[in-house]
Parts: C-alpha cells; structure tokens; sequence
C-alpha cells in the first residue's frame, strides 16, 4: 500500500494542489504528505517534543462511582450499600466477593476487585484518580448529562469541547484524522464548527464498498477518487469550487483509509483480551504505532447504567474496562510511546449512595476520573465526596469537570482553555509537564 | 408623453430588465436539464422519464405543478402514533407516589420509576419510527417540494428530540412545519411560538414574569427572523424575551400562562406598546431584513450553497425579498418566481449545491429507480452522515454545503449510494437487500426501434450524464468506456448487471455528492 511509488505520486499531487489553491487548503495538508512519507528528519528531532495524544475512554450509562473507587473506610457505605458494598480489605467476607484493593497513599479507599490490572498500573505511578466529579444542578438523564459532558457547557448546547479545541488552532481549517473516534457514530464531543472527527466501528468498514462487488471496479474506483486537487484534468479539481472541494476531500479519504487500514493490519506488539473495549484501544495503539498525525483519539464502553442485580454486571464490565487499559497501557509502552499518550476516563454521571431495592443503583451525580500515562501526577487527587452530607440522596461534586478539561487543554494539548470551554475554570494542575 | 419619450422609458425599462436575474426563463430554454435542475432541487428528482413528462409540461406547469403540490398525496399506511405515551401523572398516581414516599416504600417508587423509565423507552422507540415514517414519506411522495420545504423549515426552526423528549411534539410541530410549508412565513413565525416542542426546546416555559429567559427571543431574532445582528440589540431580545411571557404549553396543547404574562409596556425594534408575543413576530416581520433573511436562507438552500455569492446572486436575493414582501410572505409567489428565474437555471447553479444527507438517499431512490431496501438503514445512514431527522445538532440547524462532507461521511454516502444500487452492506444483513434493481429503465429510450439494440457507449454516456445531472466530462467517460470494455470485451453489451456496475462507479464519483 505505501510502496514509495504511490507516496511519491501524491505527495507531488499535493505539491500541486498546494501550489495552485494555497489559500484554501487546510493546514494539516503540508505536515501529512510529508507524513506520508514518513520523513525522518521531523518525525523525531532531539529535543523536539514529539505530539502529544489524548485518549479519551467513555463510560456510557452512569458508571457506579462509589462501587469502583470504594470509600471502604467509611461505615456510611456500607449502611447505604447492605448487598452491593464491596468489602474492605481484610474484612469478613459476608459473600463470595473479593476485597476492595486499597490505594496507597489513600486512606480507606480502595480500587474494585475486578480492578487489579488498573491496581498494578497506580502502583507504578502511571494512574490519577480523581474523586468526587461532577458539575452545578447535576442533570439525571443521560442524554443530557453525557451532553453536559460532551459539550463542556451546563446548557449541553452547541459544539463538542474537543471539537472547538481544534477549531481553536491550526487556524480552524479543518484536518482530516486529527481526531478518530471508534464507533458507529462521532461523540459529540468531537463534533467542532469546522473540525469534523473520524469515525469508524471498524477499520475494514471505512472504505468503498463497492470494490467487494467485482474486484475489477477497484481501479476505476481508485483513478476516480484519487485525482485530488491536481491531476483531475484542464483544472476540473482546481480552485474553490464544490467539486474542487469534493476532490480534495475524496483524496483525503483514500489517504486516511489506507493508512488506518494498513496500520491496524499489523501484529500488535502486546496482546490484548477480547472484550470490546480492549478491541477499540487495540485499534488505536496500533494507530499511534503508524504515527497517524491524530491528536485525539475516543473509545466508549457502555452497560453502566446498572438498575438492577448490579454486583455481577457491574463487575464483569470492571474487569473488561481495567484489563482493556491495562493492555493498551502496556502496548504503548512496548511501542515507547506512552509518553506521549495520556488516557482520560470518564462518565456522564454516578449512581446514588443508597442502592435501591432491586440490588442496583440509580441516576446519581458526581463521580471518579482516571487519568493515566507517565506525565499525570499519580495518586488520589480530591477528597472522596461526603457519604452523608447529600444533595438528595446525592453526592455533592468537589472538582468540576471542566476545571479538569482545563487541565488537559492546558497542560497537556497545550491549548488556551478559555477559548475552548469559552469561560475560566481554575487549573487543578493535574500534570508533571 | 411625446412618442420619443414614451419610447425612450420603454427602452430603459427594457434594458433595466435585461440585466435582471429573476426574470423568467425563456421557454424555449426549458430542456431536459433544466427540467431535471428543477426537479432535482424543487424535489429529490426523478426518473428520465418523469423529466421528460416535466420538459413537456413546459416552464410554467413543471413549477407549477411542483409549486401547487399538484402530485399524489403520500399515505401514511401503516404508522400509527401515539399522543399519550408521556401523558402527565393521573391523581391517583400522585397520590399514590406521594405515600410510597412518605411510607419510604421502596419497592413501589421503584416500580414507578421503572413504569416511567418503560414510558420513555416507548417514546424513543416511537421517534425511531417517526423517523421511518418521514423518509418514507420522502420517498414515495408525490409532492416533494410539500417534504422538501418541511425539511427547511425543521433545519430553519431547529429542535432536537433529544432535548425535549417528547415524540408526539416533535410530530405536531412537524404537522405545523408541513401545513404552512409553502404557506405564509408570517403563520410559520407566529405557529412556532405557540409550538410545545419550540417552546420546551428553547425554555420558554421557564420564561415566566417575574424571571424572564430570553432564550426563545434571542434566537427568534437571530436565527428565524432577522438573522445575527441584523438590525435589533441586546435590548430587543430584552424586552422581546418580556412580550413572550407566559407562552408555555399543557400537555400536548400550547397554553397561555396568563398569570406569568408581562403586559406591561414594551419597547422592541424602535416600537413602543404593551406588546404580547404575537405582537413581537409582527413588529419584527414589519422589519425589511426578515424578508431578506429568509430569502437568503431559502436562497442557500435552494439555489446555491458554495461560499461566497455572485452580484446576480444578491440580486436574486434581494428580488426574491421583495417578492416576499410584496406577497405578505406568502411563499409560493416567491417560490415560483425564484424557480422560473433565469440565475436560478443558470451555468453558475447548476450543480452548485452539495446534497445533503437525505437528498443523496431520496435522489438516488428517486432517479436511478433503485428499491429503498430497508428504511431503518437508511435513517441509520443519515443519522451517520449527519442528518438525523428530528434532531438537528443544535438550533442553528443543518449548516448544510461543505459540512456535509467530511472524509467519513464521503465513504457513508459512496456505500450507501452501492447499497441502494446493489444491495451489498458490510453492516451485515438488511431486509430488502435482495430486492431486485431493474437499472435498464434508464436506458431504454435509447433503444434502436429498428433493431431493439442498444448502443453500449451511447448508454453509458446517457446514464452517467443524466446520473450526474450534466456533463461527466471526456476524462470521466472515457474510464466508464474503458472499465465496460475490461469487463466485456470491445464490443461489450450493456446488460443490467453491467449498468449496476457502472452506477457504482458513478456514484463513486465525488461531482455524484452535487446537484
């Protein structure tokens, strides 16, 4: 596929492209057809800091905060949780359930059972956990709230935060594989004015159907939607026009498609489970090995919203989620590119303190954070939220979400947060760098 | 009047006309493209032989018959909605939640919120299938401008199921957008401020007296009627937010909170009285810029979306402003100039417009005559492209042109346009995946009478051109020519396997995203 022949061609396409339209190609246009051809002298340079990742691991439908980061020192927990409290470490077992794994450095908290491989990650210094998220007025549906989320606004209105992160640099010209989230749909939190994400399920599906038709399409197919901004003839994908714009696009996709597909088509330097999770960040670390020029990836996990019978669900979903991480931690770190990556998990709520009568939980209101890669500052970050000074029968937050975004947009992507979350929010200072 | 200056005005007059780009066009000029221009952006286009029953009509009945909805009514077999799934509480219920409350009966507030949850779950699946239903409507409708303008309208008031919630308003407010589509803009302005899900999706029912929320105000001004800071200020949407008042909603009803009215005095858009909503959209539709507002946006939508606009296009705008005024925002008049006019059938708008989402899926049902195969992938297809029906991504709407396209959603339209041509989906089975697609109706005009032969080159030359609504250009032909000739020898005959092979191809084609 990237045989130097065929790199070569496009990148002189784009050369013409770029000489010819100048004033309407996106940015992202120069840095990837050098890409392409994977010119050493930028990819690493000494003492040039190599681009930094921010991998962004959802948790949809209200993930139990107080049954994953587990106050186990507190008496309250286990009043309001008499069948789906996890036990301390070292107390009687009252059912077949392990112990809370308690965090060092943390008084009387401790991480789910089904957690260890996240456990081992903290204990090398690689984890933050921070307590008690959330935002005013909290809102219990999760359409709303993941809005909430997503846009970075109490009002859930308008563009994604990460969107108008990048509509905000690279002066809002939009780049094709800045950001890729894995799914059937885009987040919105990815969705900008200008910068639109990638999204695919499935590597194997972001390509041209037809070609499975008859494979002697596939030429055609290629000649047709590979001409881009240059070769299509007397100027027919010159200029400003709507065909000109769609040629340059359709290029584009091609690009993307290939190197996506072809970077996933190599053999992961670690192995990962087969949970779905684990498949998404596979999908993604092996992106990152190819050194695709995407700063934001998205991965979703979803089945939190645990109403009923919880303890089994919600285990198993504990397991999926810390053993997924753990391997795509691990596969980073294999590739010497987890300095590069920092891994953010959140969800659009918690559930509320008391468990109902079914052996689950409700809509609640604020809850953890991870943050993970070698340059968070690890350790418990926040006080774990009062178990009895409530908002009905709620958890009332101590760090607001947005002062984290803040964080992430300012110590780590490097991006003015005020511009993006379109107000101030105080930095926590959640970072080494 | 001496005769010389009798004819001297007439020859001024003439030439002021002359440069005019809403003047009608000439009817000879009516041909099969432009038949087909029309039909395709006065509707989701059609079949060549429903363009050439449109060339025959001439000008003025083809836009007519568009303008007048003269075609069949569409049916709504085999939907059926529900207007009570969210219904209120009855007494009884209070009550009996009020005790489990008191009582801390868990397990009966936690059936009630299961039974509540169970209500929401039956809504959702009911705006999933209002979405079936509209799309189909699309499809299968005689009156395509009648869908095609109630798609406008839902993009121009934008409101999201999400937000609301509630199913059964975003269909009246549907119902309302459709009734008036073509109607007078004054009664769309005046229905959406009486509208539940507007009124909800924007929190006018929070806009109470004593607190006021200027939510509905602020956008009514700047994204349905005047446009951003077309002509009015903070204090307008101030006192604008104040006029609107006590509009709220009951149920399913819109319903007039007269206690939470402000009836004091107001002063908006340089007027002064003790205005009421209905008297704000009637000051603001006093106000030239709401007619050139809409005119621009039916312009873009319409017309032409590519950035930028020519002299003749603001021209166009303008006129059509004035047609809109002139007519008391009677629509259909200025609907109908706009379609009879010269800039609208001109060189610089033909193609000049990306397909949105549903368009590409209704237009390629509608003219290649492929089956819908499965509408529930198709409503899958558009929410991936990027029009969800009922859920525009916020008020502002579909933005519509290029954030259409992006390179995701290129290949989601390539593979959709292959599925609804072939069948083939790699998001596994779908019903109507095996529906056969008889691509050779598109061809047989050209059949030779004498010898029921068909000259294959001619085919693929007639098919790409009228597939990609003008000329597909030598470069293009002559790949179709040569992938014919790979598949089928040089003296390759054109079968219906092979036509579907080559509208693959073609819809592959970036120009296939225009029309």
């Amino acid at each position: 596929m990237h045989d130097s022949a065929y790199t070569r061609r496009l990148f002189l396409q784009r050369g013409c492209a770029l000489a010819s339209i100048a004033a309407t190609v996106p940015c992202f246009i120069e840095r990837s057809a050098l890409g392409m051809l994977g010119d050493p002298l930028l990819a690493s340079q000494p003492g040039v800091p190599e681009e930094r990742i921010l991998v962004v691991i959802q948790l949809g439908g209200g993930n139990d905060g107080l049954n994953t980061v587990i106050p186990f020192g507190d008496d309250e927990y286990y009043r309001a949780r008499p069948q789906i409290g996890i036990r301390a470490p070292g107390a009687a077992p009252q059912n077949a359930q392990p112990a809370a794994l308690a965090l060092d450095g943390a008084r009387g908290i401790g991480l789910h059972p089904n957690l260890a491989a996240l456990k081992e990650l903290y204990d090398e210094g690689i984890v933050q956990v921070i307590q008690g998220v959330g935002y005013p007025n909290p809102n219990r549906s999760h359409f709303t709230s993941m809005d909430i989320w997503q846009t970075g606004r109490l009002d859930a209105k308008g563009s994604g935060w990460i969107g108008r992160y990048f509509d905000n640099t690279c002066n809002g010209t939009p780049r094709p594989e800045a950001s890729v989230a894995i799914g059937r749909n885009a987040p919105l939190a990815l969705e900008g004015d200008v910068q639109k994400p990638i999204a695919f399920e499935n590597p194997s599906l972001f390509r041209w159907n037809g070609q499975d038709l008859h494979a002697s399409l596939k030429d055609p197919y290629d000649r047709i939607n590979r001409a881009g901004g240059g070769a299509a003839g007397a100027g027919a994908g010159a200029g400003d026009t709507q065909k000109a714009f769609l040629m340059r696009t359709a290029l584009d996709a091609q690009v993307s498609s290939d190197r996506i597909r072809a970077a996933v088509a190599k053999q992961t330097l670690v192995p990962y489970p087969g949970h779905g999770l684990a498949g998404q960040l596979k999908t993604i670390g092996a992106m990152i090995r190819d050194g695709m020029p995407t700063r934001v990836y998205y991965a979703s996990m979803g089945g939190f919203d645990t109403h009923g019978g919880q303890l089994g669900t919600h285990g198993n979903l504990m397991r999926q989620f810390g053993e997924s991480l753990a391997a795509f931690q691990r596969d980073l770190k294999a590739q010497g590119n987890d300095g590069r990556v920092t891994t953010m998990v959140f969800s659009e709520f918690g559930r509320r303190v008391k468990q109902n009568a079914s052996g689950g939980t409700d809509h609640g209101t604020a809850a953890p954070m991870f943050l993970v890669g070698p340059q968070v500052k690890p350790g418990v970050f926040g006080n774990h939220p009062s178990l009895t000074d409530l908002d009905q029968g709620d958890l009332k937050y101590g760090i607001d979400f947005r002062s984290v975004y803040a964080s992430v947009l300012e110590d780590w992507l490097k991006a003015p947060s005020e511009k993006v979350l379109r107000a101030r929010f105080a930095n926590p200072s959640l970072f080494k760098v | 009047m001496t005769e010389a200056a009798r004819s001297r005005t007439t020859a001024k007059a003439k030439a002021n006309e002359m440069g005019n780009p809403f003047q009608p066009l000439a009817k000879k000029d009516f041909d099969y493209g432009a038949a087909q221009h029309l039909l395709n952006r006065a509707g989701f286009g059609g079949t060549p032989a429903q363009v050439r029953a449109l060339v025959e009509l001439g000008l003025d009945d083809a836009v007519d018959y568009l303008v007048e909805f003269k075609g069949e009514r569409v049916s709504n077999e085999g939907f059926e909605f529900k207007g009570d799934i969210l219904r209120a509480q009855t007494p009884e219920e209070r009550e009996t939640l009020r005790r489990a409350r008191a009582t801390n009966d868990a397990e009966t507030i936690a059936r009630i919120e299961r039974e509540r949850q169970e209500r929401q779950n039956a809504d959702r699946a009911q705006v999933a299938a209002m979405k079936r239903w509209w799309l189909a409507r699309m499809i299968e409708t005689g009156r395509p401008l009648q869908e095609k303008l109630t798609l406008f309208w839902h993009g121009h008031f934008a409101t999201g199921y999400r937000t609301i919630e509630n199913s059964w308003h975003m269909l009246m407010q549907n119902g309302m957008l459709r009734s008036n589509c073509a109607g007078s803009f004054a009664d769309l302005a005046r229905g959406i401020i009486s509208d539940p899900a507007m009124l909800k999706y924007l929190d006018n029912d929070e806009n109470r007296k004593s607190s006021p929320n200027e939510n509905l105000a602020r956008e009514l001004l700047e994204l349905f009627t005047l446009g951003e800071g077309n002509g009015y200020g903070e204090g307008d949407i101030k006192e604008g937010a104040r006029a609107l008042t006590g509009r709220t909603f009951r149920e399913n009803a819109y319903f007039f909170d007269r206690a939470q009215h402000d009836a004091g005095a107001k002063r908006i858009l340089r007027r002064s009285g003790n205005f009421s909503g209905e008297d704000f959209v009637s000051i603001i539709l006093e106000q030239p810029e709401c007619s050139r507002f809409i005119a621009s946006k039916l312009y873009r939508f319409f017309v032409n979306d590519a950035p930028g606009l020519s002299r003749d296009g603001a021209e166009t705008i303008e006129r059509l402003a004035k047609a809109l005024r002139d007519a008391r925002y009677e629509l259909r008049p200025a609907l109908r100039a706009l379609f009879r006019s010269q800039h609208f059938h001109a060189r610089e708008n033909r193609l000049a417009i990306i397909k949105s989402p549903t368009q590409l899926m209704v237009q390629t049902i509608r003219s290649l005559g492929t089956p819908a195969r499965s509408v529930d992938r198709l409503v899958e297809a558009g929410d991936l492209m990027g029009q969800g029906l009922f859920q525009p991504p916020n008020v502002r709407g579909w933005p519509g042109g290029r954030a259409w396209i992006n390179t995701a959603t290129m290949f989601t339209r390539q593979n959709t346009a292959v599925f609804l041509i072939t069948g083939r989906s790699t998001r596994g089975p779908a019903t109507g995946a095996a529906d056969p697609y008889d691509a050779m109706h598109l061809v047989e005009h050209l059949r030779d009478a004498a010898s029921g032969t068909l000259d294959a080159r001619e085919c693929v030359r007639s098919v790409a051109t009228f597939a990609l609504g003008g000329d597909p250009g030598r470069e293009r032909l002559a790949e179709l020519d040569a992938y014919l000739e790979s598949i089928g020898g040089p003296r390759a005959t054109i079968t219906n396997d092979r036509l579907q092979a080559l509208l693959c191809l073609i819809s592959a084609m970036p120009e296939y995203q225009l029309c």
